[in-house]
């Protein structure tokens, strides 16, 4: 989807704010609760109740909630150890919070890690998170192919001591586009997938297999283009001896020829930002 | 009296009890944390001389001749003079005497473990003990429980664990036997023992045992006539260690099994376990060692007792609980993951260990391992911000202190000052792991002399320079110590494309053999580690030889990607590393491929020569 200039733009865009601001006041007032004893499958519920009650219908995903090694993906073979589990969330312990409402037709999808207690090898791994921001921007901006940007991320984290996370993510994306979604009256879901959401991501990977680009930001060839302008949920994902962290926030690319204008953060007033602060 | 060995600057007591005179030494500041150190059978307080003086600047060290050992008297009669109860006596005897205000640490080696898990089991010590550090010996009342279990519920693993213990208690036996222990220790076993058990034991030569050795293993044999019988037999029920119990656990102890330590987190709710590859007399074969895992101890039972509510008081009821409610709490991964973690923590616990090229890759890996296990990390490499992110993150993961240090393997004088460095700011390295290594990759007509001479000067001359100056110093120590290599599957899997990288890591190979043929006797153990294809940065900074720049980047993303696609994780060489240190394994494939190639290295190396002659996919 391309962006029309003026007032149409920074209004859809006020929309999008709006609902990855919504996901986020969840996940900080869920993260808020969480209590020794509360279960993976506890958290999602909670999100899950908390967005229903503020009008979300539909779904790019339901809510995850990740707790202990889970957070880095420890062992994960198969895209079910993704769903909530029963494991209990203990002193010390980083936990992840996913979730993608869609809200009045505009997705979000956000990810929040946090900690239950004070870590600093969980602070640290949060603060260096920053540069990954800062990485991702500059080289968009510079119109580098995701597919290289991929592997300047991939560079930094292994200087930094970490392992790449995403690459468990089906596909082993580190980000995907998202759009707007038809508001209707019954809106099932598959496997956690909202079926209006992956609707529009397949018509996405239809067009984009066709002109040679493609929603899912991954290391494999098929990315190997420049950005495409768009709305992309940007999740760098770091994982270190059993601690993983991430955020999860829009990133808008347009056409324009200005630099600064040609990608940008969709909201820089966010927990994560915050912490690391001006 | 006390010729030979003694105890430097200690001050003398005497201390009366129930008509005995102990001789009590004492070093160290009185106002600092007492520690109380027992000796054991057949030995006299100066057992414990190196500990002393090592624990001596920070504690307040108390040491007594125990009940007719050394200069303390013996009891009239003997039979029955030296039950667990009269030593209970003279222990609170001396604590009184030397801390009348704050509860004492214990140590025990031996019969002083024995005697002093009694004194931690009753009730009349309570408030007068603050922690307690058990060295080969165990509580006769755990230990009769032990022989229950196994006698009367027998699995074969359970009879063989008790006939294990039976045949090294042979001694036991023989001091069962009326008046022949006490001639043969007043006869020729008394002059031959000295040198006897330094033999049997590797013991240092130092003057050690002192003067009154018959006469106080004469005496000595009481201590089991008087207890072992009536203990085993009828052991006590309510035998709960009221203190937190730090265990060391010699791995290689002649007298008694490891095994007889399993059940003992039932008896202990607060227990810290520490393993030693080392014999029976730690006390006088690792002082170092002992003495840090006691002051470690110490210091944080003193924080513990010093924060306001730290610790409640513990009772059998309270243990059963706080153990029912960690069980549903720690999920079944966590608990997986700290079970397999648990042997490293005990054994690499606050050891030092120095990993050269600990920048990136495998040596980073392996840094974070041993940092997990709690050991103490030098991380040395040229690259100054990757060697400082490696200290870094050890410290967050689980590290006491871990130092960055900047230097190139290959520069001999450099690596020199880095050693003296190392001895006089964090003490002499207990295990070394020479990493660093460069990759180089062409045909041998192409490769030009100094590309030969880079690669052998970082990746044998690096290693040659590590085991030179650091073994040098485990030597010199005489406190053991282990050495790892990273060579390579290379070292045994001939290739054309990699004439002089095989030939360095053949060379490192072969020099780990070497080393741990002439290092085996100082009880420094080598193992060479040689993996396969791991996915680590080699790739991208190896040098092609005969190649223009541009192929030459070319071929390097290429082998990147074919790693990468391969994706053998560094994190499991660096596992390798550590369980080969546990183990002492000499040499260690990695990877399925190295396992493999090792394989044909045996049985059929024609295979691996036509493998050689392949050209590699790049």
């Amino acid at each position: 989807m391309t962006f029309a200039v003026g007032s149409e733009l920074t209004s859809r865009l006020e929309g999008f704010r709006a609902v990855q601001r919504l996901a986020y006041e969840c996940a900080e007032t869920v993260a808020a609760q969480l209590r020794p004893g509360v279960t993976e499958r506890e958290a999602a519920r909670m999100q899950r109740e908390w967005l229903r009650e503020r009008g979300v219908r539909d779904w790019l995903h339901l809510p995850f909630a990740w707790f202990g090694d889970r957070t880095a993906f420890t062992d994960f073979r198969l895209p079910f150890q993704f769903f909530p589990t029963h494991r209990a969330l203990e002193p010390g312990m980083p936990f992840i919070l996913d979730m993608a409402p869609v809200h009045r037709g505009f997705t979000a999808d956000v990810g929040y890690s946090g900690c239950l207690g004070s870590s600093p090898l969980h602070d640290r791994m949060l603060a260096d998170l920053q540069a990954h921001r800062e990485l991702i921007l500059r080289e968009v901006r510079e119109r580098r192919p995701l597919r290289e940007i991929y592997e300047s991320v991939d560079r930094l984290m292994v200087r930094q001591g970490y392992a790449n996370r995403h690459r468990a993510y089906p596909f082993g994306v580190i980000a995907h586009k998202v759009g707007t979604v038809r508001e209707q009256r019954w809106s099932p879901t598959f496997f956690g997938f909202g079926a209006q959401a992956l609707k529009g991501l397949l018509g996405d990977a239809l067009h984009g297999h066709r002109e040679g680009w493609s929603p899912l930001w991954s290391p494999h060839a098929f990315s190997d283009h420049p950005p495409r302008a768009g709305l992309w949920a940007v999740e760098p994902h770091l994982g270190f001896r059993g601690t993983g962290v991430k955020f999860e926030e829009l990133l808008v690319i347009t056409d324009s020829r200005d630099p600064e204008q040609s990608a940008f953060w969709l909201d820089d007033d966010l927990p994560h930002v915050r912490r690391w602060g001006p | 009296m006390g010729a030979g060995v003694s105890l430097k600057g200690a001050r003398e007591r005497r201390v009366h009890t129930g008509g005995i005179e102990l001789c009590v030494a004492e070093l160290g500041d009185p106002a600092h944390p007492t520690v109380v150190l027992i000796h054991g059978y057949p030995d006299s307080k100066e057992v414990w001389a190196e500990v002393a003086e090592r624990l001596a600047d920070r504690f307040h060290v108390v040491l007594y001749d125990v009940r007719g050992h050394g200069r303390s008297s013996a009891p009239k009669p003997l039979r029955g003079g030296f039950t667990l109860e009269k030593l209970t006596d003279d222990f609170l005897a001396v604590a009184d005497a030397v801390s009348p205000d704050r509860p004492v640490h214990l140590v025990g080696h031996d019969w002083g473990s024995v005697q002093s898990w009694e004194f931690v089991t009753v009730q009349r010590t309570e408030g007068r003990i603050a922690s307690f550090t058990s060295i080969s010996g165990p509580s006769l009342d755990h230990f009769g429980h032990w022989l229950k279990k196994r006698l009367t519920r027998p699995t074969p693993r359970r009879v063989a664990q008790f006939l294990g213990q039976g045949a090294r208690s042979w001694y036991v036996y023989l001091l069962q036997i009326p008046v022949l222990p006490e001639l043969a220790w007043r006869g020729p076993l008394g002059k031959r023992w000295p040198s006897m058990v330094r033999r049997a034991e590797g013991l240092p030569r130092d003057g050690y045992p002192t003067a009154s050795l018959p006469e106080d293993a004469a005496h000595g044999a009481w201590l089991y006539r008087d207890n072992v019988r009536s203990r085993l037999s009828r052991p006590r029920t309510d035998a709960y260690a009221q203190v937190p119990v730090q265990l060391i656990t010699p791995t290689r102890d002649d007298f008694l099994s490891e095994r007889l330590f399993d059940d003992l987190s039932g008896w202990v709710p607060e227990l810290t376990r520490r393993t030693l590859p080392a014999k029976h007399w730690v006390p006088r074969t690792r002082p170092d060692q002992v003495s840090t895992w006691i002051a470690d101890f110490t210091l944080a039972q003193e924080k513990a007792i010093s924060t306001p509510g730290g610790r409640a008081s513990v009772t059998p009821e309270t243990t059963r609980a706080t153990r029912a409610t960690r069980a549903t709490r720690a999920t079944r991964a966590t608990r997986r993951k700290a079970m397999s973690q648990k042997p490293y923590t005990e054994r690499f616990g606050g050891q030092l260990v120095l990993v050269t090229g600990a920048a990136s890759g495998i040596g980073r890996a392996t840094a974070f391992a041993f940092a997990e296990a709690g050991a103490r990390i030098v991380a040395v490499d040229r690259d100054a911000e990757g060697a400082e992110r490696t200290a870094e993150l050890s410290r967050l993961i689980g590290a006491p202190d871990a130092w960055a240090e900047v230097v190139d393997v290959s520069d001999a004088e450099a690596m020199e000052k880095l050693a003296v460095r190392v001895a006089a700011e964090y003490g002499v390295v207990d295990i070394l792991i020479n990493n660093a290594g460069i990759g180089l990759s062409g045909p041998f007509l192409k490769t030009t002399p100094q590309e030969w001479k880079d690669v052998l000067d970082v990746n044998l001359w690096g290693v040659i320079h590590g085991c030179r100056l650091f073994g040098r110093q485990m030597a010199e120590r005489g406190q053991g110590g282990h050495i790892v290599n990273i060579a390579s599957a290379a070292a045994y899997q001939p290739s054309k494309s990699l004439p002089a990288y095989s030939t360095s890591k053949a060379a490192v190979l072969m020099l780990s053999e070497c080393l741990r043929a002439e290092l085996s006797q100082q009880d420094i153990g080598v193992s060479a580690i040689c993996p396969g294809f791991v996915h680590t940065n080699i790739t991208s900074t190896a040098r092609f030889a005969g190649v223009d720049e541009a192929e030459q980047q070319r071929l390097r993303e290429r082998s990147t990607r074919w790693y990468g696609l391969r994706n053998y994780p560094p994190e499991r060489v660096a596992e390798a590393v550590l369980r080969a240190t546990l183990r002492n394994e000499a040499v260690v494939p990695v990877t399925p491929e190295a396992r493999g190639a090792q394989l044909l290295s045996r049985f059929a190396p024609g295979v691996l020569r036509r493998i050689a002659r392949l050209e590699p996919p790049l």
